[in-house]
């Protein structure tokens, strides 16, 4: 074991030597779903990893970037883990990233922490991950910045007075539900009711939940659930079981009208306000930059969602890294006290890592849902600038 | 008192909606096992394929979503045919745990199969390309049901009777059950029993892909993974239900899909425990299954 | 067969039994290659590690599946049992209130393998009454009853206990007070994984070489006969089914403890599904079929992405393949190939 340790060492130690004469590759161990149900959430956050390394490649100085892509299958952690650790001690890589999944997050946290390598978050949720290593920076966002601001806005600016914030029943979806209520009822208002509504793998089925929250008539419905088959369900059950007749305002974080899916829940949506980090029709010139590029990459067909700018902004943190490493070197502490307070230029806006929590801090955008000649679009109605994590301001439950 | 029984007549529209889906993917499944003795697990997997092939048709080819549902009930109808009389007629007489693992590794390769063809992007019919008449609502007076809801019922009405009457009512009918009933002695009166299999099995996978088809709306779209996904709650109405027990299984249906929703309904943070909690406890009740044959 | 013993001239019988007790020179073949596997391959150490664990896991399923014909697709409810039982007790923020033992590996693995005893004797005193098909949706019902109950405890009684759906990290105390876990290399695991095997492994070979064993292929093989001769059916059904969920409690512990971390992946389906897989595999009812199904599968399940290199990876293509394939043509399973070749090989000798 301390043999092995030495050993590696050394091996880093003579690696560092070489490069500061002169450039080299550099491993960077991207772990996501590659198959299984939720494969194309991986898809979407290499896409995004890969046009950034593409587009940057010549801002290393001659240093390549080598991306050693893992498939987690499912989102449990053994398989996951057992990828992280074979990236670490099998490839050497010197970053570890990706991640769709909480829990794999969370499984490979500790090897992280023990093999002091730089973990880059570009897409899991759950607010408290960043506090399980002190090597992880996380450029997503968290559960808790736009379901906070959700709720102060549904009662400041949507009149409503009562609610129910329905979630599905994992972490990211009680986080989600907890920084609705927490805003909501700060501004005054009254969430009747939680509603978990199965679990991340249960059939999306949300009929029964929405029948129960159309008897109970809340003036608002915020619902929660992962992107995918999901969002497409909730969205078009609200269409669906009348929720809109019975006047009740279907609101949520950007996950309900995920723009891989939002096409095909049918016009009717229109009218729905989310809270989002990121949309495809943001207007800043990066970002219009980005979608071209996106667009030229992968084809017209293919949409630059939220999470492939996870994975684009996530490259941009790990080109941040690879430049400010010293004589070349990476080292997990360097890394990571490199990316407290950097700010970039993303597009979905600027966006900073927390200096202290190591968590980003980004815009967060009000946006309806139009009906533009046929195609859905999302609009901004209002913007919050430079929001912080909730959940760890407020130091509630782990996130303490 | 009016509310109330407004709330409890919709709750069991809705299951029984559900309850008719599980019963068109799983009778076929039933049929087989109480049949041949045959575990085929990779039954999903033709509801998996039924299923994209209506999406394919429907999306991208605008075809209409009825006759859509008519081509996937045919087309992996006879997939079935070539599997059986090509892949599985093979394992017929082995242990019933190489039924599991070969039809298990069926399930493995059709996943791999859909991910190639279709990719891994979750499917959907958009709401537009249906037929007008299944995307509103239906006002029922005390309630506004949804349309898709409704003919799902009504489907599922047509199809139980229309298997009621074929199993009861038909010569063929009546060879299934003899064979269900004891294969040898009706292997003995002159019955193809090889034929009638093939003929019962793809019916049955034509039925899955029917389900599949009609399932898209209900259980939220299509992934390379619907097979496993979906495996445990065919597998547990068939065994509710009873083996090869068409009525059966049409109980269990219902049984298991009104409470499912009702569970849902009533008590949305324990919902998961109400389906698995009623198998458990049926099953030792009654081992054989609500309607199978004792010992 | 039980009382044959007891009889003062060794009948042929015994005298099988007695030769199948004896270790062979290729037996010690797995464990070279499981020592061999250390050195070799420094890189793969946390999935050989995990493979170690599966074999365990897989030993008491074919103990119940190979020898008493016991189909089940629910093995995960004992084995995650098991592992919360132990990541329970090893939760940083209650070692006190545990005296500080809670984090020691042999304190959690002994846990483990109580929880999974007392779990089968409850729930196998229940569903052993049935048999085929019912066994195994009860078998398969009770393991999602435990995994909703994982999944929502803590939202049920309002405090944090398992974690959910993101389970918990924690930290593992030194083996004895002197070997430490280690999180990169995983050097400490796998050698801890492996003692637990060669202890687990000698346990289930002794039950199945002893008469009680016999009795249970006697189970299996004819059901009637064995109730002829007065054989207590029910009880030795019991009986193994409890030492199984025993050895899947202790499997489970060990799997939580290298990996300092348990999700409710433990009660997954999908791993009760791909463990009798895994056993089917590489052979039902013959021990060593527990080693090679395992380590088939888990290498084609993990490795395939990087031999294929294809995007997606294809590796269910590959592992459904493995399977069909194997039906076809290895009816008694990959072990069943070996044993066909030495016969072949030991004829054309002789």
């Amino acid at each position: 074991m301390v043999t092995g340790r030495a050993l590696a060492l050394a091996g880093a130690a003579m690696i560092a030597a070489t490069g500061m004469a002169e450039a080299r590759e550099i491993k960077v161990g991207f772990v996501a779903p590659k198959s299984g149900g939720l494969a194309q959430l991986g898809d979407q956050l290499e896409k995004g990893a890969r046009l950034y390394l593409k587009l940057h490649a010549k801002e290393l100085g001659g240093n390549t970037i080598k991306l050693i892509v893992r498939d987690s299958k499912r989102p449990g952690g053994p398989i996951a883990k057992a990828a992280a650790a074979g990236l670490v001690a099998r490839d050497k890589v010197e970053i570890l990233t990706g991640v769709i999944f909480s829990p794999n997050a969370m499984s490979i946290a500790p090897i992280a922490t023990a093999a002091k390598v730089p973990f880059v978050v570009m897409n899991a949720g759950t607010s408290w991950i960043t506090k399980l290593s002190p090597n992880i920076a996380r450029v997503s966002f968290t559960m808790w910045q736009a379901g906070f601001i959700m709720g102060e806005y549904a009662v400041k600016e949507l009149g409503c007075k009562t609610a129910i914030a329905g979630y599905t029943n994992y972490p990211p979806g009680k986080d989600s539900a907890n920084a609705f209520k927490r805003g909501f009822e700060r501004a005054g208002g009254k969430v009747l009711e939680l509603l978990p509504m199965g679990g991340p793998r249960t059939p999306p089925d949300f009929t029964p939940f929405y029948q129960r929250v159309k008897d109970k008539k809340p003036n608002c419905f915020y619902v929660f659930v992962p992107g995918g088959n999901h969002s497409a369900a909730a969205s078009k059950s609200y269409v669906q079981m009348g929720l809109k007749q019975a006047g009740i305002r279907f609101i949520g974080p950007g996950d309900v009208t995920h723009e891989l899916q939002l096409q095909s829940i049918g016009p009717a949506i229109a009218g729905t306000v989310v809270a989002i980090h990121y949309h495809s029709d943001l207007k800043n010139p990066t970002n219009k930059a980005y979608v071209k590029a996106f667009k030229a990459e992968y084809g017209p067909k293919a949409i630059p969602d939220f999470v492939s700018v996870g994975g684009y902004d996530g490259m941009a943190a790990i080109f941040h890294i690879i430049k400010s490493a010293k004589g070349g070197k990476i080292t997990a502490k360097a890394a990571i006290d490199s990316l407290r307070g950097w700010k970039h230029n993303s597009p979905r806006g600027p966006i900073m890592v927390d200096p202290k929590t190591r968590d980003i801090v980004q815009n967060i955008y009000i946006a309806r849902i139009v009906n533009d000649n046929g195609t859905l679009r999302h609009k901004t109605i209002k913007t919050i600038t430079a929001v912080r994590d909730k959940c760890k301001e407020l130091g509630i439950g782990r996130c303490k | 008192m009016g509310e109330i029984l407004a709330n409890a007549t919709t709750i069991l529209l809705f299951g029984i909606a559900y309850a008719m889906l599980l019963f068109i993917i799983s009778v076929g499944l039933s049929i087989t096992m109480g049949l041949m003795g045959f575990v085929n697990l990779a039954h999903g997997s033709f509801a998996m394929v039924g299923g994209y092939v209506t999406v394919t048709l429907v999306s991208g080819e605008g075809v209409h979503f009825l006759l859509a549902l008519v081509i996937a009930f045919v087309v992996v109808a006879l997939l079935g045919v070539i599997l059986e009389k090509s892949l599985y007629r093979w394992i017929y007489r082995r242990p019933e745990l190489d039924q599991v693992l070969f039809t298990i590794g069926i399930v493995f390769m059709s996943v791999a199969a859909v991910t190639f063809v279709w990719d891994n992007n979750p499917r959907n019919i958009p709401t537009p390309d249906l037929p007008g008449f299944l995307t509103g609502n239906l006002d029922l007076g005390f309630t506004q049901f949804p349309a898709y809801r409704a003919f799902m019922i009504l489907a599922g009405g047509v199809i139980v009777a229309a298997l009621f009457y074929g199993l009861e009512r038909t010569r063929i009918g009546a060879q299934v059950r003899a064979a269900v009933d004891n294969r040898r002695m009706a292997e003995s009166c002159g019955i193809n029993t090889t034929m009638l299999f093939t003929l019962v099995f793809a019916l049955g996978s034509g039925m899955a892909a029917l389900g599949g088809g009609l399932g898209i709306q209900i259980l939220g779209g299509l992934k390379p993974t619907f097979a496993f996904d979906f495996l445990v709650i065919f597998l547990i109405v068939v065994a509710v239900g009873g083996l090869g027990n068409i009525r059966g299984t049409f109980f269990a249906a219902l049984l298991l899909g009104i409470i499912d929703y009702a569970g849902n309904y009533f008590l949305p943070s324990g919902g998961g425990f109400f389906i698995y909690g009623v198998t458990f406890i049926v099953l030792l009740l009654r081992p054989q299954g609500l309607f199978g044959k004792a010992g | 067969m039980a009382d044959a013993n007891m009889t003062p001239q060794p009948s042929p019988a015994v005298q099988q039994l007695l030769r199948r007790h004896r270790f062979r020179v290729v037996e010690l073949l797995p464990w070279i290659a499981a020592i061999a596997v250390f050195y070799l391959f420094p890189g793969y150490r946390l999935l050989a590690t995990q493979v170690l664990v599966l074999i365990l896991f897989a030993l008491s399923v074919d103990l119940i599946v190979g020898y008493a014909g016991i189909v089940t697709l629910g093995h995960t409810a004992y084995f995650g049992t098991g592992a919360y039982a132990a990541a329970l007790l090893a939760r940083p923020e209650w070692q006190e209130t545990l005296w500080n033992v809670g984090a020691q590996p042999l304190v959690g693995i002994a846990a483990g393998t109580v929880a999974g005893a007392l779990l089968g004797l409850i729930s196998g005193w229940i569903i052993l009454r049935t048999r085929e098909l019912t066994l195994l949706m009860l078998t398969l019902a009770l393991t999602f009853l435990l995994h909703e109950l994982a999944k929502d405890i803590d939202g049920l009684t309002g405090t944090l206990i398992t974690g959910g759906f993101d389970g918990i990290n924690f930290t593992m105390n030194p083996i004895l007070g002197i070997f430490e876990f280690d999180p990169i290399f995983y050097s400490t695991n796998y050698w801890y994984a492996f003692a637990v095997l060669v202890v687990g492994f000698l346990i289930v070979r002794t039950i199945v070489n002893s008469p009680f064993g016999a009795t249970l292929v006697g189970i299996r093989e004819n059901v009637r006969r064995m109730h002829a001769v007065g054989s207590p059916v029910q009880r030795r059904m019991l009986m193994v089914y409890v030492i199984s969920c025993a050895i899947a409690g202790l499997a489970g512990a060990v799997w939580v403890q290298v990996q300092d971390n348990v999700t409710i992946a433990v009660y997954e389906f999908e791993l009760a599904g791909a463990i009798l897989i895994m056993v089917i595999l590489g052979g039902t009812g013959r021990l060593y079929g527990a080693f090679i199904g395992v380590l088939v599968y888990m290498i084609l399940e993990n490795l395939t992405e990087t031999v294929l290199g294809t995007d997606p990876p294809y590796w269910e293509l590959v592992v459904g393949g493995a399977l069909v394939l194997t039906v076809l043509f290895a009816p008694r399973g990959l072990l069943g190939i070996g044993e066909d070749v030495s016969t072949m090989l030991g004829r054309k000798r002789r």
